[in-house]
């Protein structure tokens, strides 16, 4: 029996773009395959070829003996596809979608009958069939746009990122799911842009840039930097000192922070490992070698991360407060007509710290940094920036912090230079000091080259760079970044966090949001958002701590965030008994 | 979850159906769906076209009533007093009475008056002694439109004024010769003369081409927009019965609302309807063909509501406003603009609801629109089924 899926020599090209380079890949029933690779490395487009939503340029795809281009029609009936957003229609019930979904698969009578009580069974939605499905959380929908595409029930299954926006807790279940059905002999394939969701999978295939970096499975992957993953600990001089040396390094090939100590990623020669007990000695840390994980075999087989100097932080005065806390709130609350985004959030943020809001897509993280950082009004609460009170002094506060928006925010109709002129002015730069800051961030970032070009087509790491500088011209006390880090590589996302943790050693405190479970692990202190909610708040290492259990000895970030919403569904329940 | 056996279990190839009554239906059921919740929908397909009509039947009135016009009476002669009167007796003008020219030439240059009539001294003698009584009668040149019809309307009150006077003469140029023949004007289909018969008719075939139009071009460039157009392609269903399935709907729709506008216009604005109703069912649903082809063909091609919208705004209302004849008379447009109005489908749509409504059922006039109309919509189709493939590929 061959393959379910067989990919030949695929290119695809939109216009001069290359999406996809040569691909050869084979995909094998009855198992999961992870397709991962960051945002724009070509997974959707992959997705959709194999589809046959899409033509290849060059060379074939074949579903389960099925060419995409000549057969499309067979191909449409033996795959179930679930594109990104769901793709369902919200205006429509449950019941409804279902319905429509299986007509159209020519689904009807008995069979139709047998088949919506199993999928509703088995996707936990039988209370929920008269409902609208825009009216669903995240992962209803999610269920939902599952039972939609397995509806005649496929011989391959194509998950394009479904995890996306939906909760810890329902991804859960989602796993659950996709292991039944790939144990019944499906071929399932799952692209997603986390990199620790390919370690559930059997088989993984790593796109960057259009190419394929590696195929098979994820232990064979990360098992060849077995001894070479370390972890380093009790370092009392500052872990981020630590990284920032350790990163320089030669016999070190990627580090991050990891809760109160380093992870480190050692590079293949024989002298690294002493290199690292001797540097880590001299700044009093404990080495001990942990389990290797994917995102750190794929830094290493793209060549490792970058080095540890920040230009820029080097450049900046240690920032003073008046007060030891840089960002504060009491009962902050906001309403939008009868729905509670945020309720009733509390936190004090210490100057020189790095301060996470993390949690799910819609569950009210974005709003609560919106109050905080003046861009929305509270409805009750207090919210203050380096001293000065939202409420009464706003402007004042704005000129202290710096913003850097999701998506960098940059304007493409304007030069590289013309937006540095623009955030200057906006931040109220004047004369001979404004354009002092703006050679200088010019000179730090590197961005000499570009200065004429727009910022639409700057290579990614260049456009960060510059949403920095955009950000850091007026020497902000507080920088807030909105998911600074979605839709970027990890090497790009690397290079940003040893700014970050640059700034952060200059006394630069930093807020910032994300829903990369990794990604809160290079904070201080984490605030968990659930249903506009912190439900904890503690730093990355007492919170895995708390989530500690027979079944997870060493929990993931992830792991702990579903412990703890779990734990709190369970009190909300004792409550309501009694 | 305990799965049977699959209807079909792999390398089998399973049979593709290119047409499938079952998989339209369910289109066209999910689709119903969607009009029905979706307030906007039902909006642009009911409320829109009452508030257009309103609009078009009374704030677009070519009529004139009770513009305001001076009147200066040089002469105390009882025939001057006389026609004074019959200027301020007709109901298209609102009357400022003056005995001194220079009191209404400020008036007129404030704005206030649209003209003003001046009977001279010596009006009185003039008209005893048998000559030719002299009126004279200035219009504010800056609205032209308006211009001619005060200076036309005054020429008439005058006339009128002549004739009821001495039931020998006629006319202003017979006023002396008293010929005795009578010259009288009858205006055919809308013998009122009331624009409003003729914009209401008109006003339906905006309506009409506005809604299947935009309301097309919306709901196909928002299934691309919400992902939803790739759940659908990777169905097996074809590409033919997607479009079918939008289109059969809001044809239905479009129908319904044509009703609605000729229940309005025949209860609330009195026109007459002297056609049948099955010709102008006929009549809407040719219309339909182009329309809804063009919103599926714009649609197609930009793949986003809003760039859609504002397509069918400038591609569809405005040439079915401007060009159509609903409110400029082709025969007068220059030549090039009248080679361009025969690709507009709204303009045998206006000529052939005009003619349903005021004349009658007149098949010679029907069917070279019909003809017309599927020509255009034949176009649209094809371009559309050219530019269409169930692909995600541009």
């Amino acid at each position: 029996m061959g393959a379910a899926v067989e990919i030949r020599g695929l290119v695809k090209r939109f216009g001069d773009l290359v999406a996809l380079n040569g691909l050869d890949i084979d995909i094998q029933a009855g198992a999961l395959t992870g397709l991962v690779g960051p945002d724009g490395a070509g997974k959707t487009t992959l997705m959709r070829l194999m589809a046959a939503l899409m033509a290849p340029s060059e060379g074939c795809v074949r579903v389960d003996g099925f060419d995409v281009t000549t057969d499309a029609d067979v191909v449409h009936i033996i795959t179930g596809y679930m594109p990104q957003r769901f793709g369902l229609y919200e205006d429509l019930s449950v019941m409804e979608n279902l319905q429509t979904f299986a007509s159209l698969r020519g689904l009807g009578g008995e069979q139709r009958r047998s088949t919506f009580e199993r999928l509703l069974h088995f996707t936990r939605l039988e209370p929920f069939t008269r409902r609208l499905a825009g009216q669903l959380s995240g992962g209803m929908k999610q269920k939902l746009g599952l039972a939609c595409a397995l509806m005649a029930r496929p011989r391959v299954l194509l998950l394009d990122e479904p995890s996306v926006g939906v909760d810890p807790v329902s991804r859960q279940d989602l796993w659950r799911m996709v292991g039944e059905l790939t144990s019944e002999g499906m071929a399932v394939v799952w692209s997603t842009a986390y990199l620790d969701e390919a370690e559930r999978c059997a088989h993984v295939l790593l796109l960057n840039e259009g190419g394929l970096v590696y195929q098979g499975p994820p232990d064979e992957l990360t098992g060849r930097l077995a001894g070479r993953s370390l972890r380093v600990d009790e370092l009392p001089s500052g872990r981020r000192e630590f990284l920032a040396a350790a990163l320089d390094a030669p016999g070190v090939r990627d580090g991050v922070i990891q809760g109160a100590g380093v992870r480190l990623v050692l590079a293949q020669e024989p002298t690294a490992a002493a290199e690292v007990e001797q540097l880590a000695a001299a700044h009093g840390g404990t080495v001990r070698s942990v389990p290797p994980r994917f995102e750190d075999a794929f830094i290493d087989l793209l060549g490792g991360g970058p080095g540890g100097r920040s230009a820029i932080a080097e450049r900046l005065e240690t920032v003073r407060l008046e007060s030891e806390v840089a960002v504060s709130c009491h009962h902050l609350s906001k309403r939008f007509g009868d729905f509670v985004a945020t309720d009733d959030v509390s936190f004090e943020v210490q100057q020189g710290e790095i301060f996470g809001l993390l949690g799910p897509n819609g569950a009210g993280k974005s709003t609560t940094f919106k109050m905080l950082c003046g861009l929305l009004k509270a409805s009750s609460g207090e919210a203050r920036v380096a001293g000065y009170d939202l409420r009464t002094a706003s402007g004042a506060a704005k000129l202290s912090l710096g913003y850097m928006a999701q998506k960098f925010s940059l304007y493409g109709l304007l030069s590289v230079r013309q937006n540095l002129d623009f955030f200057s002015g906006v931040y109220g730069l004047k004369g001979r000091l404004r354009r002092q800051r703006i050679d200088e961030m010019i000179e730090t970032f590197a961005l000499g080259p570009f200065l004429n070009r727009s910022p639409d087509v700057l290579p990614l790491g260049f456009k960060q760079r510059l949403a920095l500088a955009c950000s850091l011209m007026h020497r902000p006390a507080v920088l807030f970044l909105d998911e600074p880090t979605s839709g970027v590589d990890p090497i790009t996302r690397r290079e940003f966090w040893t700014h970050i943790n640059g700034l952060v050693r200059r006394g630069v405190t930093v807020m910032v949001t994300t829903h990369f479970m990794d990604e809160a692990e290079y904070c201080d202190r984490v605030a968990l958002m659930h249903q506009a909610k912190v439900i904890a708040l503690d730093t990355p290492d007492a919170l895995k701590a708390e989530a500690r259990s027979a079944t997870h000895p060493d929990p993931t970030m992830e792991q702990a965030f579903i412990a703890l919403v779990e734990a709190q569904i369970a009190a909300g329940q004792r409550r309501a008994a009694a | 979850m305990n799965v049977p056996a699959s209807t079909t279990s792999r390398g089998d190839r399973p049979a593709a159906a290119a047409f499938d009554l079952r998989r339209l239906i369910a289109l066209m059921q999910k689709e119903g769906l969607q009009i029905v919740r979706d307030p906007s929908a039902l909006i642009i397909a009911f409320v829109l076209p009452v508030v257009l009509l309103f609009l078009f039947a009374y704030a677009v009135s070519l009529d004139v009533e009770g513009v305001r016009l001076g009147v200066v009476l040089e002469d105390d002669g009882v025939a001057a007093r006389q026609l004074a009167n019959a200027y301020a007796a007709t109901p298209f003008f609102e009357v400022v009475p003056a005995y001194d020219r220079r009191q209404v030439q400020e008036l007129l240059v404030a704005g206030t008056l649209r003209g003003f009539v001046v009977i001279p001294e010596g009006f009185d003698g003039a008209l005893a002694s048998g000559g030719e009584p002299r009126v004279q009668v200035i219009t504010d040149g800056s609205q032209p439109n308006t211009a001619n019809f005060v200076s036309g309307y005054a020429d008439g009150v005058l006339a009128t004024w002549l004739a009821s006077r001495d039931p020998t003469s006629r006319g202003v140029g017979s006023a002396s010769g008293g010929s005795g023949i009578a010259l009288e004007q009858r205006f055919w289909f809308n013998p009122e003369l009331e624009s409003r018969r003729i914009l209401v008719p008109g006003a339906i075939a905006i309506v009409i081409a506005m809604i299947s139009i935009l309301l097309t071009a919306l709901v196909v460039a928002r299934e691309w927009e919400r992902g939803t157009m790739e759940a659908l392609f990777s169905t097996p269903v074809s590409i033919f019965e997607i479009l079918l399935g939008k289109l059969l709907p809001y044809f239905a729709l479009g129908l319904v609302a044509t009703l609605i506008c000729t229940l309005l216009a025949v209860t609330v604005f009195g026109v007459p309807l002297r056609g049948s109703v099955v010709a102008l069912l006929l009549l809407s649903g040719v219309f339909l063909v182009p329309a809804l082809g063009q919103g599926l063909l714009i649609s197609a091609l930009t793949r986003n509501q809003f760039l859609a919208s504002q397509l069918a705004l400038v591609s569809g209302f405005l040439p079915a406003f401007l060009l159509s004849g609903f409110l400029f008379p082709i025969d007068s447009m220059p030549r090039v603009i009248q080679w361009v109005t025969a690709i507009i489908p709204a303009r045998y749509f206006v000529s052939s609801l005009q003619t349903v409504f005021l004349a009658g059922d007149v098949w010679s006039i029907f069917l070279p629109d019909i003809f017309a109309m599927l020509a255009v919509g034949a176009v649209f189709f094809a371009v559309t089924a050219l530019t269409t493939r169930k692909s995600l590929d541009r």
